[in-house]
């Protein structure tokens, strides 16, 4: 038997940091990086007789990542130690929820080769982010500064068969805990990060394999790739003869491979207990339905809507719902502009093409989304043409001025006075006997040298349609 | 309900806590004792007793999410057995 006769099961792990101002349980800076140990106190180190007080900013992000992912709200929730010794916590414990997360039962909807797939999210449950370690010859060093950092860790269904979803999946979340506003998801700072859990089987069976897990993966494309070799590792070892073993592996992204860390037994028998230092939390109605209402409209709706009303293609619409403050833009310029679809082309090719990834994702730029509708107004009302705008949008990105204004003050307004051509014509055409002669003469390109003489005469800005036209007619009424 | 020496040492050892033989056969009768008492709850009829998350009826005591200024390092690091460059300094772990 080989790899196709197997079927790969995984499911997701996604921790993600919370930008709230503060620590979960205390009033550090809840800030990256930083010199070691300097956003601390002694309710985040750990010291003994500190009590931990609840960011309430907490529990509202929480809750509206799990309405973006299409969750239940346990209305009443409570907090829970898990117990291990590791020196990136200083308690001894992680406050984390067991049985009562803040929500549960939802899903995230992805596109894989244009099918809809559906993944289950099993919960959405809050907790603390360790510290960090840095392990030096003969000893290792602790920082506390994101030790105390909120974070969500939203749990999936196994519902993943290939790698390529995993992917797909980090990539939508991404976008969605972006759209709701709760969290910086930079992976680079590890924002955003995931555990893998996977196991193989072979097609048909109904059994789940042993699973292995794939800790604090902080890449979209890291997660593919350890998910690729682990299916391939396991497989091997089963049709070797051999047995998976349940563990930890690590992904190390210089060698390609995944490699063991710990056997699971005993380091995952966790004793979680209710916290007794922090009261349950309770969520009415009330607060839930405004939470909703002040989340924006998800990427899904929107691309529809593109899809749907201003007759863009799947693809042109997926990359205007990538980021909210793109799409924010592109809504706001077709809102203005009689044709829809010209905006996403000028976004999709002149304003992506002067935006990085970040400015992308801030939305940072120097026109309005109006700004740009209103530009594609003047090309469809034949006041520029389609050249000249280019122009005008490379001004109006230089000084922030609206598309009329740079017009008039270029003076590029295009001339469609057809009497004023007209007359230039006859002109053209008067003092270009040769090549009128070979135009009636049956060279028909010729009149493009004509149009050139034309848009000479005019300084570039006849009506392009108009001149072509009076030309012809002009020549023909000389047969 | 009987309570092994195996389930004293599983215990002891995820506490990471090194007992000595006597220490061990205490425990065993201490912990007993206690899932003896737990026992004790259970038998109760608590049909109509409503299940709490905390002793105390009190919920949803939160924070406003304001800063303020963290402790000064030296301050924070002065009771740690060890320290280098800012951090506490640990014996090597590798997981």
């Amino acid at each position: 038997m080989g790899y196709e006769d197997y079927e790969i099961v995984m499911g997701l792990e996604v921790h993600s940091e919370l930008k709230t101002n503060t620590k979960i349980f205390c009033d550090c800076k809840n800030e990256f990086g930083g010199e070691p140990n300097t956003h601390c106190c002694p309710i985040c180190t750990g010291m003994p007789g500190t009590l931990p007080v609840l960011n309430g900013k907490v529990v509202e992000y929480a809750i509206k990542a799990g309405l973006a992912t299409n969750c239940k709200i346990n209305q009443f929730s409570k907090q829970d130690r898990k117990n291990y010794f590791y020196p990136d916590l200083p308690k001894a414990y992680q406050v984390s929820q067991f049985d009562l997360p803040l929500c549960y039962e939802g899903e995230v909807e992805i596109e894989v080769e244009g099918e809809i797939r559906k993944i289950g999210i099993t919960r959405i449950h809050i907790e603390e982010d360790a510290g960090k370690l840095n392990h030096e010859i003969g000893g290792t060093l602790v920082d506390y500064n994101r030790c105390g950092i909120p974070l969500i860790e939203i749990v999936s269904e196994p519902d993943f068969r290939s790698p390529v979803e995993v992917g797909i999946y980090m990539e939508k979340l991404r976008t969605i805990l972006l759209y709701a506003d709760v969290s910086d998801c930079k992976m680079n700072e590890g924002s955003l990060r995931c555990d893998v859990n996977l196991s193989v089987r072979k097609k048909g069976e109904k059994i789940l394999g042993t699973r292995t897990e794939m800790k604090n993966i902080n890449s979209f494309n890291f997660a593919v790739k350890a998910a690729e070799y682990e299916a391939k590792r396991q497989i091997k070892v089963l049709e070797s003869g051999g047995t998976i073993i349940q563990e930890t592996r690590r992904w190390d992204e210089a060698k390609g491979i995944t490699i063991s860390m710990r056997t699971k037994e005993e380091a995952h028998d966790y004793r979680y207990f209710p916290e007794p230092d922090l009261m349950p939390i309770i969520t009415t109605d009330e607060q839930i339905l405004e939470w909703k209402a002040s989340l924006p409209v998800m990427p899904d709706v929107r691309k529809a809507h593109y899809i749907q009303d201003y007759g863009l293609g799947s693809k042109e619409a997926d990359i205007l719902v990538a980021s909210r403050k793109i799409a924010d833009f592109f809504e706001a310029g077709a809102n203005a502009s009689k044709n829809p679809k010209a905006v996403a082309n000028w976004i999709i090719s002149e304003v992506y093409s002067r935006l990085n990834e970040d400015e992308k994702e801030q939305g940072t730029m120097p026109i309005k989304g109006e700004d740009l509708g209103n530009l594609v107004n003047l090309i469809e009302e034949g006041t520029i043409s389609g050249k000249m705008a280019k122009t005008v949008f490379e001004k109006m990105w230089q000084t922030s001025k609206s598309p009329a204004t740079i017009v008039e003050e270029e003076g590029l307004k295009q001339n469609s006075d057809e009497d004023a051509l007209r007359t230039i014509a006859s002109d053209v055409l008067n003092t270009n006997e040769k090549i009128v002669a070979d135009y009636l003469g049956g060279k028909e390109a010729a009149i493009q040298s004509l149009m050139g003489q034309m848009m000479k005469a005019t300084k570039g800005k006849a009506n392009p349609k108009m001149v072509i036209d009076l030309l012809k007619e002009l020549l023909e009424a000389m047969r | 309900m009987k309570i092994t020496r195996e389930e004293v040492e599983h215990v002891a050892h995820l506490a990471r806590l090194n007992l000595t033989e006597d220490e061990k056969i205490q425990m065993t009768r201490d912990m007993e004792a206690i899932i003896g008492f737990a026992d004790q709850i259970n038998a109760l009829e608590i049909g109509d007793v409503i299940p709490t998350a905390h002793v105390i009826p009190i919920n949803n005591v939160f924070r406003d999410d304001v800063s303020r200024p963290s402790m000064d390092r030296e301050k924070l690091l002065r009771n740690a057995p060890n320290q280098e460059n800012g951090c506490f300094s640990v014996p090597k772990v590798v997981e």
